[in-house]
């Protein structure tokens, strides 16, 4: 059984589909990227996976389950940009995820339990490189730095499926390079399930196992929005990367879905 | 060099703020020398001695039907409406606010109505106060509350919508449930924002104790203010006005101190 499932998923607001016919399967521990051009339902299949919206039909499954509908502590999200909390300093930006989920009173924890979960989240800010800048508000952080941040906040939860909007959409190419390295390595040593909205095609190949590209098979000129995108192209990739449970990208299930020819893909 | 891209060394920025008040100072002063110098009775634009001699009697001696010292029992008493006055609106306030900026069921209930109550002019209503509640200090207080509390609702609803969606289902990823999501993200940024918009209602809060107090009460700064005018007592209401005026102002600056000392990610994020 796959891990994470898709099946048949249409997506629309009032006239306009966004997704059309939308089926995948994902093993744990995939890095997929997700391309194609802006308003193909890239972003709106990641609000799907987050739960932030409901399908108009079809399912998403986790395990076999249906994804909880609101977001929760088993996705973690990274977001272009606005992710973190500008009213706590960079250590208990990331402490937050570790006292939010134990204390549900009051949000916060008190005495030893606050120093262990302070400790946790220095030794994780020092591993994405923040460890010089815990007590700084994030006002203060640079573009890069502030996205380590959201990184760093989202894994201290152990969340089984992490979600990248665009994360590095918004940073210099250094510094994007920079973080793709380090993306790279947590995502090998924690093994979670990735999924990654991006614009740069490069870094959809370079970073992916797997890159999937929605774009719409069907257009009615006269009525653009009358129909949606799936995915027309999934590409295995980086055959010889694997996630942390060890299995490498060859045995991986193959595309859903390859119509459509290669100049759609240039266009992008 | 153009104007704008001009800036005062600071010794002249001293300078430029106390101009305006040395100037203000001065014409009054000058008005005054000239009109008593025509008529030594004339009680309109009192000297400085006159004014001086007042406060003596107004703060330093007693009273010799109550046996108070009329300025501070005033202050006293007004202040003590404006703090309670206040503190329940911010309070009353912060909750609506975070209400109806976070909870889209309750903002569907509550905001409309915020709305519309805070068009009722608070002082079309001071009647009614006063025939509800009595002439005593509850209905000066709140006159107050109703005057000040949906505009801090409304200005902190505001605040909370303002809270980017994206924060929010962060919130949510590390774990937030909707109270402590309260808590831990809208709390603090809304009670930031709070003693902000607090520093603006003052001037409101100030106007509706003074106009309370006017039409009826036993003690309080706007009490004196509207009894001694029957007496053309400029000596008294003058040093009244601008006893109001730093007491305002020492509030103003006490909730900026405090924002500054509490949020201090708020400007800038200097920790």
């Amino acid at each position: 059984m796959s891990y994470i499932e898709v099946k048949d998923v249409w997506q629309q607001y009032d006239n306009n589909v966004v997704l059309e016919r939308l089926n995948l399967r994902v093993r744990e521990g995939e890095f997929c990227t997700l391309v194609g051009a802006s308003g193909c339902g890239k972003s709106t299949f990641l609000r799907l996976l987050l739960g932030q919206e409901r399908p108009k039909k079809g399912q998403l499954l986790l395990e076999g389950k249906p994804f909880p509908s609101e977001p929760d502590a088993t996705r973690g999200v990274v977001f272009q940009k606005y992710s973190v909390f500008p009213h706590l300093n960079v250590l208990d930006n990331v402490a937050i995820g570790l006292e939010l989920p134990r204390s549900p009173l009051c949000g916060r924890l008190f005495g030893t339990a606050k120093k262990k979960a302070r400790e946790e989240a220095a030794g994780l800010l020092e591993r994405v490189g923040l460890g010089h800048a815990m007590q700084l508000y994030p006002s203060r952080l640079s573009g890069g730095m502030q996205q380590r941040l959201a990184i760093a906040q989202a894994l201290i939860v152990r969340p089984r499926v992490l979600l990248l909007d665009e994360p590095f959409g918004a940073l210099d190419p250094g510094i994007r390079k920079e973080m793709h390295t380090l993306l790279l390595q947590l995502w090998q040593e924690t093994g979670l399930t990735v999924f990654m909205v991006t614009h740069d095609l490069s870094e959809g190949f370079t970073l992916g196992t797997r890159l999937l590209v929605f774009d719409k098979v069907r257009v009615d000129p006269q009525y653009p929005q009358a129909y949606g995108a799936h995915i027309t192209y999934d590409i295995p990739l980086n055959k010889g990367r694997c996630g942390a449970d060890g299995k490498t990208i060859a045995d991986l299930p193959a595309g859903v879905l390859k119509n459509g020819s290669l100049s759609s893909f240039k266009d992008n | 060099m153009r104007f704008l891209n001009r800036y005062p060394s600071r010794g002249n920025r001293v300078l430029l703020i106390l101009l305006p008040f040395i100037l203000l100072a001065a014409l009054y002063f000058v008005g005054s020398a000239m009109r008593l110098a025509d008529n030594p009775d004339d009680k309109l634009l009192p000297s400085a001695l006159q004014m001086a001699d007042a406060i003596r009697h107004m703060a330093f001696m007693e009273d010799p039907r109550t046996g108070d010292y009329l300025l501070w029992s005033d202050t006293l008493a007004s202040l003590q409406r404006v703090a309670i006055g206040l503190g329940i609106s911010a309070i009353a306030g912060l909750l609506l606010g975070i209400a109806t900026g976070v909870f889209p069921v309750l903002r569907a209930a509550f905001s409309p109505v915020l709305t519309v109550v805070s068009m009722v002019p608070p002082l079309a209503i001071l009647p009614i106060l006063f025939i509800v509640l009595g002439l005593d200090e509850l209905s000066k207080v709140m006159l107050i509350v109703i005057g000040v509390t949906p505009v801090l609702a409304r200005d902190l609803e505001q605040t909370g919508r303002e809270i980017s969606r994206e924060l929010l289902i962060k919130a949510q990823t590390l774990g937030a449930n909707s109270w402590t999501l309260v808590l831990r993200v809208a709390l603090p940024q809304l009670v930031a924002r709070l003693l902000l918009s607090l520093r603006l209602s003052l001037g409101a809060a100030w106007l509706f104790l003074i106009s309370a107090e006017a039409i009826s009460a036993t003690a309080g700064l706007g009490y004196r203010i509207f009894l001694v005018r029957r007496y053309l007592a400029m000596d008294v209401i003058v040093p009244y006005v601008v006893w109001i005026t730093l007491l305002a102002w020492f509030m103003d600056w006490a909730l900026r101190e405090m924002h500054r000392r509490f949020f201090p990610w708020a400007d800038g994020g200097r920790a």
